[in-house]
């Protein structure tokens, strides 16, 4: 059943997990010591900055680069991916920042891009047009989303809607644990809040999902579990119970860096609202302290 | 999103779609769907140039709107029509070639070398011409991913590689700058019936129309009922959304890139056997109206968007412009100034009607 977020469900093995994974370019430090494990019907969130090693993770997680020291297992096996293909037949699908979706091309032939279901042989084999715009109908309607016309080009879609294709494509070919990376990132207040709808989806239908962003905001309210990146090191990584958003706030960033930063913008607060900014990252800096929910 | 300086499509609906809100009525939904058809206007254009030249025909008893009409001006269509079906494929998928033009006057002197010099039969020697432009197109296609320069400008060496070539080799053999060709070698009248001749005894329509037919039904049933045709379309609308979802992009634009070629070869075999011979400067400079034909059909330049279908209408008023001048008793030089208005209109309404297209449907 779905766990209640908490780490205690121990003995069956998680979907994914790393140990101690560390990943090096050349004299580059990219991820150091880096442990984490996720869990069916769980959404983990992987928080960090700029720079914070979290693309570098997605590519280890995804079969991009190996990992270098460490363990990564899957479904408790011990694998070595040598290429995003390997981890696509273990069931890890990427959702990318861009979608991989066309904007000019109609709805249906976007889901079933790369993999296009066919009829008849030799040189009659052709696209099964009904079976693709039967299935996507389908799969959309299972995220919540009733697609009236599936010839309606995707670039005519909202942004959290292009989002929903690419994730009910992912969950459609297999994908069972769905990495989503930075999705709510170029999108406004309204349209991040659709996306968050379709995490919660996901993991209600028993996906394991990874959740990355830099935005504690869209992460608290969905994760079950929080793993937070610095400079390539592991920072902590909670349970939901175990944290609050201002405390991840705080540590994200770096609880002393926020002080100094506010501190260096009040000296500098000639104008009322940056004086309102510098008040805001103190608060911040200080979330363990204040340790109130900040959700608006 | 990425397409830039495109009408299509504006920026993202602004609310989300309630579900089972506003049902649309069949009516406005069939008027949307046909606006959305690339071919609309350059339909729509077609009736509108072929009205005209109708209408300016200075001709006794107004043989443009006659039969006899019919075979001119459909001989005047079909090889830009082969042409722009194959240069449209390639333009959807997101490339050019500007060597298509040239091209047909290599593969045409190709098969006259081969069996004016060589005595080959000509059905062997059309294999090998075939062979041949696989492997420029093949080449161009390879250049243009291995270097990621703009097709534009790996084809443009091409054709200038192909032309002086062309020129060049014509020169040498024949100390001419046409290269004739004997019709006394083995194959040649089965080989000129096929893509050369006439049906359609009192009129004489050419050989070359049901090839371009059969070209542009073909060319509309990959585009639109293949899998091959998902990742043309695919290719040109986001080739890194493509290569993401496991779309071979290399592999798809350089088939393309032969099949322009290989068009551009069908095209010249046609013109050296029927007119037992090929002129060195043959195709020069067609390349333009194969883009025109196809850009005035609806193929956005950027790639992504267009037809087969609308791309062979838009061969068809180049045709009817051709001889519709010719009929009027104009001087010809205007024909290339109403290509350009052509082009310059079909651009417009192109733009206005997608850009509509897809505003109705929020």
């Amino acid at each position: 059943m779905i766990g209640g977020g908490a780490a205690s469900n121990g003995d069956a093995a998680p979907l994914l997990e790393v140990r101690h994974v560390s990943k090096y370019f050349g004299n580059v430090i990219a991820l150091r010591d880096i442990s984490m494990e996720v869990r069916a019907g769980e959404v983990t969130c992987v928080l960090g900055d700029n720079g914070a090693g979290k693309s570098s993770l997605i590519k280890i997680l995804s079969g991009v680069h190996p990992h270098d020291d460490g363990e990564f297992l899957v479904g408790g096996r011990s694998v070595r991916f040598s290429g995003p293909r390997d981890a696509r037949a273990e069931g890890i699908s990427v959702v990318f920042q861009d979608l991989a979706t066309v904007p000019l091309m109609s709805i249906w032939r976007n889901f079933f891009l790369g993999s296009e279901p066919t009829r008849g042989l030799g040189p009659a084999r052709r696209l099964n047009v009904k079976f693709a715009k039967n299935v996507m109908r389908e799969e959309m309607h299972k995220m919540g989303i009733d697609v009236r016309d599936p010839d309606q080009p995707v670039g005519t879609l909202s942004g959290g809607e292009r989002q929903a294709v690419a994730i009910a494509r992912a969950v459609y070919f297999g994908a069972k644990v769905l990495i989503l990376d930075e999705p709510t990132s170029a999108l406004g207040v309204r349209q991040s809040g659709i996306v968050l709808k379709y995490v919660i989806q996901a993991r209600e239908r028993g996906l394991g999902v990874i959740f990355i962003t830099h935005n504690p905001h869209h992460a608290y309210p969905v994760g079950d579990r929080f793993v937070i990146l610095n400079r390539g090191r592991l920072m902590g990584s909670f349970a939901k119970s175990e944290t609050t958003l201002a405390a991840l706030t705080q540590m994200m960033a770096g609880g002393d860096e926020l002080e100094r930063l506010s501190k260096e913008l009040e000296k500098m607060a000639t104008e009322p609202e940056l004086e309102q900014v510098a008040r805001e990252l103190a608060e911040e800096a200080g979330g363990k302290a204040t340790s109130g929910d900040m959700e608006r | 999103m990425s397409v830039a300086s495109t009408p299509v499509p504006a920026a993202p609906a602004p609310r989300a779609k309630g579900v089972g809100t506003d049902e649309r009525i069949g009516g406005v939904r069939l008027v949307v769907r046909l606006l959305q058809r690339p071919e609309l206007g350059a339909l729509l254009g077609a009736v509108a140039v072929y009205l005209l030249f109708a209408s300016v025909d200075s001709t006794p008893g107004h043989k443009f709107s006659s039969i006899a009409g019919m075979q001119n001006w459909t001989d005047a269509a079909s090889t830009y029509g082969i042409m722009a079906v194959a240069v449209a494929m390639l333009m959807i998928g997101g490339e050019f070639d500007l060597s298509a033009g040239v091209m047909t006057g290599t593969s045409g002197l190709l098969l006259g070398m081969l069996i004016t010099r060589y005595g080959l039969n000509v059905w062997v020697g059309i294999v090998l011409v075939f062979i041949f432009a696989a492997a420029i197109g093949a080449l161009n296609g390879f250049l243009v991913i291995r270097t990621k320069l703009p097709s534009f400008i790996i084809t443009l060496a091409t054709f200038f590689v192909l032309r002086g070539v062309n020129v060049g080799v014509t020169l040498l053999l024949t100390n001419t700058v046409r290269f004739d060709i004997t019709d006394k070698v083995p194959g040649f009248s089965s080989a000129q019936a096929i893509f050369g001749s006439t049906f359609l005894s009192p009129y004489n329509f050419q050989t070359a129309v049901l090839w371009w037919i059969a070209i542009t039904i073909v060319a509309t049933w990959v585009l639109t009922r293949t899998t091959f045709g998902n990742w043309i379309y695919a290719v040109g609308g986001d080739s890194n959304a493509a290569r993401n979802v496991g779309v071979p992009v290399a592999r798809t634009k350089v088939i393309l890139f032969m099949g322009t070629a290989m068009s551009a070869a069908l095209v010249g075999i046609m013109v050296a056997l029927r007119y037992k011979g090929i002129q060195s400067g043959q195709g020069v400079g067609q390349e333009f109206f194969y883009i025109i034909a196809a850009v005035v059909g609806g193929c956005l330049l950027t790639g992504g968007y267009g037809s087969a279908i609308g791309a062979s209408i838009g061969a068809l008023i180049i045709g009817f412009a051709q001889i519709g001048i010719i009929f009027a008793n104009w001087d010809s030089n205007w024909y290339f100034t109403f290509l350009g208005v052509i082009l310059f209109l079909a651009v417009g309404v192109n733009t206005l009607v997608r850009r509509r297209a897809t505003s109705a449907r929020r």
